[in-house]
């Protein structure tokens, strides 16, 4: 049982503070030590109650480090919704919400499962495979640390290539963060996609990750990659995952997370 | 826990009667998976009952399709806390297929088995008397792909993820074995009205 431990209680969980991400999306700090040994890919739920009882929950996958002080979960503003509106609004720092979990055990990653590895996301699905990334590039800082001044003794290259998908370049979450980590890393690949304007760099992509998409940044890459995760709204991760299996990826090595309506 | 300012969207009165606990309304269809919609072979499609490991009946999709058909409608629940009311669906009930066989349940506790390694464990009165069926229609169309067609578990009264998608067969077991998604933490029976969402509910 992966999670049978820690799936129990509500707890009371203050907001340590809120970051604007992107025009759509901010990023919600929780003062959570006891979520800190989460596995990069896990989510929590989240409990909101009214003064008469009435209460809403969601899940909001966790897009910080294992073992970061506290805990990020990034929340896209539905202009309908009824939970997203209120932390866009409403919620200040300092204010408590219940949180529970972390929760689930299929779409998760961590260093020793190995690579090559492939994340594609749309738009806040970027959450967990962001916690994928951090996860790899700690372990990386971590074992090269070890290794100390012995610069022959570098650890074990592992490749990761993360595809993003945002309408504009303004919508990509975590952008300067992935392109100061591509600059540092040669194993890491960042590749951004954005569908209703302009793409940033040359090597990123204008036009919809469909099959020929997806074929050619695999092709660019030239990584098999061992384990695949997909996360994002249902049409775009249906989308991806054919393209892959269409790209000759097996099956089994895809993961997904899917979200939003049909 | 009262959240400071937050109000909610409140379901109608008839609406918050049907909802169980923690869930609310959709009318979209959201759909959940673990991997890739499967690509599925209708020539080499069967649909077997096993007794542990070993199979006592297979139809193939022409038999399949052949079998007694059901028309049922009402409310589903998903873990993930949404709820869709009057879906319809249509497919053979699970007793249509017992009978087919001419079987009776060899234990009280079966796996459903599905096309993707999935599998979700049911105890089996939970899916006789009319209470569960193998869908293979959605409000009268063959159930898309994504949705788990060609032919689902239906199972009404638990959360939606023992209606296992791109269903292969049932197998009996000897005790109450959990599938997939009871191995990674959620509830062994998973009552909606109950909230039986992860392995610590009551």
């Amino acid at each position: 049982m992966t999670t049978g431990e820690q799936n129990g209680p509500w707890r009371d969980v203050k907001i340590e503070r809120i970051e604007q991400l992107t025009p759509r999306i901010k990023s919600l700090f929780l003062e959570l030590p006891a979520l800190a040994s989460h596995r990069a890919g896990q989510h929590v739920n989240v409990r909101l109650t009214a003064p008469d009882g009435y209460a809403a929950q969601r899940s909001y996958s966790i897009a910080s480090v294992p073992g970061a002080d506290t805990v990020e979960l990034i929340i896209e503003k539905l202009d309908d919704g009824e939970v997203s509106p209120f932390f866009h609004d409403i919620a200040e720092a300092g204010e408590s919400i219940e949180v529970r979990g972390p929760l689930g055990g299929h779409f998760v990653w961590g260093p020793a499962d190995g690579g090559p590895l492939l994340l594609i996301a749309g738009g806040s699905g970027i959450a967990p495979l962001m916690a994928m990334v951090r996860a790899w590039a700690a372990d990386l800082t971590a074992g090269m640390a070890q290794a100390g001044a012995t610069a022959e003794l570098q650890p074990m290259s592992m490749h990761v290539l993360l595809v993003c998908s945002a309408r504009t370049p303004a919508d990509l979450p975590f952008r300067a963060e992935l392109l100061a980590l591509e600059a540092a890393r040669p194993e890491f690949t960042f590749i951004a996609v954005t569908t209703r304007e302009p793409p940033p760099r040359p090597t990123d992509l204008g036009r919809r990750l469909d099959a020929a998409a997806i074929a050619s940044v695999l092709g660019r890459w030239g990584h098999a990659p061992r384990h695949v995760f997909v996360c994002g709204a249902n049409r775009f991760v249906e989308a991806v995952a054919n393209g892959l299996i269409d790209a000759g990826i097996p099956a089994a090595h895809i993961k997904t997370e899917r979200y939003g309506g049909a | 826990m009262v959240t400071r300012k937050f109000i909610g969207r409140r379901p109608t009165a008839a609406t918050a009667d049907r909802l169980p606990p923690g869930q609310f309304k959709t009318d979209g269809f959201p759909v959940l998976s673990k991997g890739p919609t499967p690509r599925i072979d209708m020539a080499a499609w069967r649909f077997t009952l096993s007794n542990g490991p070993r199979p006592v009946k297979s139809w193939s999709w022409d038999e399949f399709m052949a079998l007694p058909r059901t028309v049922w409608q009402g409310d589903i629940h998903c873990v993930t806390t949404w709820s869709k009311f009057d879906t319809r669906w249509e497919g053979v009930t699970i007793d249509d297929l017992l009978a087919d066989a001419g079987l009776a349940a060899p234990t009280p506790w079966l796996l459903a088995l599905s096309l993707d390694d999935y599998d979700t464990n049911v105890p089996v009165a939970d899916l006789l008397s009319g209470r569960a069926m193998v869908a293979t229609h959605y409000e009268g169309e063959p159930l898309a792909p994504e949705h788990g067609g060609p032919a689902r578990l239906l199972v009404p009264h638990l959360y939606f993820w023992k209606s296992a998608k791109w269903i292969k067969g049932l197998k009996f077991t000897a005790r109450d074995e959990a599938g997939f998604w009871e191995l990674r933490g959620y509830h062994m029976y998973g009552d909606p009205w109950r909230q039986q969402r992860y392995s610590s509910d009551r």
